[in-house]
């Protein structure tokens, strides 16, 4: 039997960004919040620290701040109908561990998704006709529009320091910025970072091909800046160090540099390390949640958190499994397309190919950021008719740390290994950058989370079983893409170009794309189409809301920090202000 | 390659009865020791400076060499390996002397070699490529039982085992391995274990024991630690020739 805690107004499940804000957000409104982590906290001032962190075999190769498969992983399958094999180690991607989450070791790039990407299947069928989308792409609007969600961007952006340039400021498009993105109320709060080498010969050759070149958006904090929670992050130091490490500088966003100081100090706050959580308590009949049960690492005893609101924080893979593992909304049937749970899991589509130039590159000075990107195929930025496809993505001249194990490049033809190898790398490791091309990736009717039927994670729960796999669509889609940044390759007029492959085939669980998972538990305004209402509350208990990229009823060509923050503020600020005064569904079903 | 032509010895063991395990005995030994004599391919005032340096003097010691775990036929075939990969020309020591099969041994003796961060629950079922590594082998068993099966491979194609092959026939095998035509179990997968092993033995920071003096980092121009480039560094170096004498963790702890 659990042993049962004293009751809480507010649990969260995950201390990462989401957990962070929404435990903050309702503290600060006076509720008392309890905050569950399965992992460890990290010190930056000691785990973080110089020399230690500059670490790549440590950190990039054998993957230290992420989740450890002998503990909990997840299965694999292309279809309905096949058996899913476990990722043994992490391949295409590895979900972060320990208190900051994913907040820790993401690279800090913080888009906002596009005005139409919350409106798409509206959007499409507005444009290119009400059979356009092929009925097993499911598309759907996710109940919210940007205009709603600008001013929680705008907060999320503050919140982080985001060094960055505005291309459009309340409709008005400025050159130098992204001027596809969506109107923004105000400038970034830092101006962007310094341009690497690679970034001024990609913004040169794409202004040359009528693109429009910007500096990436970034939480790697171009100058020191105090948020408005009174915390004060240091200048970005160009370590190339980011993705997968702490940041030794405190320069990039992260919970540990923007909210927990604050927070950690409030009375009203409690973190829990080392707190498992296994099951959401689930009252069907009454519509309501009571709290969670949790298992305490360092003892083995099981424990009852009651709370009057629960907050799913965690991962996409955590949020669905913990939905279906507590019986919590209908799981998704793909036979019959009904069901919601597990629903429009989505990843990205990503290719790559290397420029080989006479330029001093200096790979090793570098921030998380690429430096330049252009945005023109983006979205529905351009013109989807008779190209077969929707969806697009971002290019960019890619340029976030020298690390030496991974981050060389000889030209194609050169072999693997011997002298002739060690000399070509030898000369070109200073004179190399990717161009990447970082693609959207629609819903399909197959592919969604549910619970495997044959593997189980050490404390004896099913696995999340991932079925999915590329299509036409995104096959044609990178095709593009890919053509895309070869164009803007040859207008660099290289030394040399690596191959350029566009992602085809099966989608491969070993290969390195995006850290970027989302669906499991969308949002939208039906209650038959989705989990959660526009608040991110549970259309079946009123007093769940359900955080992160999980929420997202498909995914956008960008990296997904900047809009699981604003959709983080976006949902406190309804349940503090409105919830919390008149508990209920704040949607009527 | 490794020890033999560091050391200008050669196989002054062969007539033995025992001849193979003398052999390897010899050759564990004589890799370590190598590396100082490997140092002399520096040239002059970069081996001044590493003869300086805390580190070097730590790695040069030939019983920190000693393998944990592997035994001698297994130290001799990833030598050959690393050897081949890595082989001793101006640009840096062979693959043995710049430390990468003590790296080796060192990961496969330890939590990555044993299993840490594997899950490791059955059923066990072959799957897809693209499902990636699905045996119920530890790192350290996987390779062990390669080496086992790549030497009985080139015995029965070569004649001899890896170690005991020519440069060109190491190359040649190796290429056969990487082509997936080697007829073995798991030839292709064995093949690039070992080849990410060596290529993070040599990149990865000296305190694991390859890469010794950094010339790995040398060879490309990665400048290591601190890696601080804020103050207005960044802008002063672009597209500049940045000439910085590489520091690793070692050298700041």
């Amino acid at each position: 039997m659990a042993i049962r805690l004293k009751e809480v107004d507010a649990v969260t499940v995950g201390v990462g960004w989401t957990g962070s804000i929404l435990a903050r957000e309702l503290t600060k409104a006076g509720l008392t919040v309890v905050g569950l982590e399965r992992g460890a906290n990290q010190s930056p001032a000691q785990d973080f620290a110089l020399p230690g962190i500059r670490d790549e075999f440590k950190y990039r190769l054998r993957t230290e701040l992420m989740q450890d498969t002998a503990m909990e992983t997840l299965t694999l399958r292309h279809a309905p109908g096949e058996t899913a094999l476990p990722w043994r180690r992490w391949g295409a991607f590895s979900p972060g561990d320990g208190v900051g989450g994913a907040g820790t070791h993401w690279n800090g790039v913080t888009w906002r998704f596009l005005p139409t990407d919350f409106e798409i299947r509206s959007h499409l069928t507005q444009r290119y006709g009400r059979n356009a989308i092929p009925p097993e792409m499911t598309l759907q609007d996710w109940g919210v529009t940007y205009a709603e969600l600008e001013p929680y961007f705008d907060r999320f952006e503050k919140l982080c320091g985001v060094s960055g340039k505005a291309g459009n400021l309340g409709g008005q498009k400025i050159e130098g910025g992204n001027i596809f993105e969506g109107p923004r109320a105000a400038e970034y709060p830092n101006k962007p970072l310094t341009m690497a080498q690679c970034g001024l010969i990609f913004d040169k050759a794409t202004k040359g091909l009528g693109m429009h070149p910007f500096p990436i958006p970034s939480s790697n904090n171009s100058a020191a800046y105090t948020n408005p929670e009174g915390l004060t992050l240091g200048a970005c130091q160009y370590c190339g160090h980011c993705e997968f490490f702490g940041c030794e500088a405190n320069s990039k966003a992260s919970p540990h540099t923007c909210i927990l100081p604050v927070l950690l100090k409030d009375p009203k706050y409690e973190l829990r390390t080392n707190a498992y959580v296994n099951k959401i308590i689930y009252d069907k009949a009454a519509r309501k949640v009571s709290g969670v049960t949790y298992i305490d690492r360092r003892t083995g005893e099981e424990y009852e958190q009651p709370a009057n609101i629960v907050l799913l924080c965690a991962y996409p893979f955590n949020n669905t499994g913990l939905m279906l593992m507590s019986g919590i909304g209908a799981p998704y049937d793909p036979g019959t397309g009904q069901g919601v749970v597990g629903k429009n899991y989505c990843y990205q589509v990503t290719s790559n190919m290397q420029i080989f130039v006479d330029d001093e590159i200096n790979p090793f000075i570098g921030t998380g950021v690429s430096p330049c990107a252009v945005d023109d195929w983006q979205g529905d930025n351009f013109d989807h008719g008779g190209l077969g496809f929707f969806g697009g993505g971002f290019i960019s001249a890619a340029q976030t740390g020298g690390r030496p194990i991974q981050v060389r490049a000889v030209p194609p033809g050169t072999p693997r290994w011997g002298s002739e190898w060690k000399k070509a790398t030898a000369q070109w490791y200073n004179h190399f950058f990717a161009i990447n091309t970082h693609g959207s990736n629609y819903p399909h009717r197959n592919n969604y989370l549910d619970l495997d039927p044959n593997y189980k994670d050490a404390i004896g729960r099913p696995l999340v079983r991932m079925t999915f796999n590329l299509f036409e669509n995104d096959w044609k889609m990178s095709a593009f893409l890919t053509e895309k940044a070869v164009q803007i390759g040859r207008a660099i007029n290289p030394r040399h170009m690596g191959n350029a492959v566009p992602r085809r085939g099966n989608f491969d669980g070993r290969v390195g794309q995006t850290v970027h998972n989302t669906g499991g538990t969308i949002m939208g305004a039906d209650p038959r189409t989705s989990v959660v209402n526009r608040y991110l509350q549970s259309w079946d208990a009123d007093n769940l809301f359900v955080m992160g990229a999980s929420v997202f009823a498909h995914n956008g060509g960008y990296n997904p920090t900047g809009t699981v923050g604003a959709l983080a503020y976006w949902s406190a600020r309804a349940i503090v202000q409105d919830y919390v005064k008149m508990p209920g569904p704040l949607v009527r079903a | 390659m490794s020890g033999e032509n560091s050391t200008g010895i050669k196989k002054t063991d062969e007539k033995r009865p025992d001849e193979g395990i003398a052999r390897r005995s010899f050759l564990t030994g004589a890799g370590a020791a190598g590396t100082a004599v490997a140092a002399l391919t520096l040239p002059a005032a970069e081996e001044a400076k590493a003869q300086q340096a805390p580190a070097a003097a730590a790695a040069s010691d030939p019983r920190s060499d000693s393998p944990l775990i592997l035994n001698a036929t297994e130290n001799a075939f990833v030598q050959a390996v690393v050897d081949t990969f890595i082989p001793a020309d101006g640009l840096s020591p062979s693959g043995t002397d710049c430390g990468v099969a003590v790296f080796i041994d060192r990961q496969l003796a330890g939590a990555y070699g044993r299993g840490a961060k594997l899950y490791r629950s059955g059923p066990y079922f072959k799957g897809k490529p693209e499902h990636g590594y699905q045996l119920p082998l530890t790192p350290y068993e996987f390779i062990r039982a390669g080496i086992a099966d790549a030497n009985a491979w080139t015995q029965k194609t070569y004649g001899k085992e890896f170690d005991r092959l020519t440069p060109a026939q190491r190359d040649e095998a190796l290429k056969v391995m990487d082509a997936g035509k080697a007829e073995f179990i798991n030839a292709k997968m064995f093949f690039e274990q070992l080849y990410a092993l060596t290529i993070e033995g040599f990149f990865a920071d000296p305190i694991y024991g390859g890469n010794r003096n950094k010339v790995a980092w040398k060879m490309i121009g990665y400048p290591g630690l601190p890696a601080n480039y804020g103050g207005g560094k960044a802008l002063e170096y672009r597209g500049k020739k940045v000439v910085l004498e590489p520091k690793s963790i070692g050298d700041f702890s």
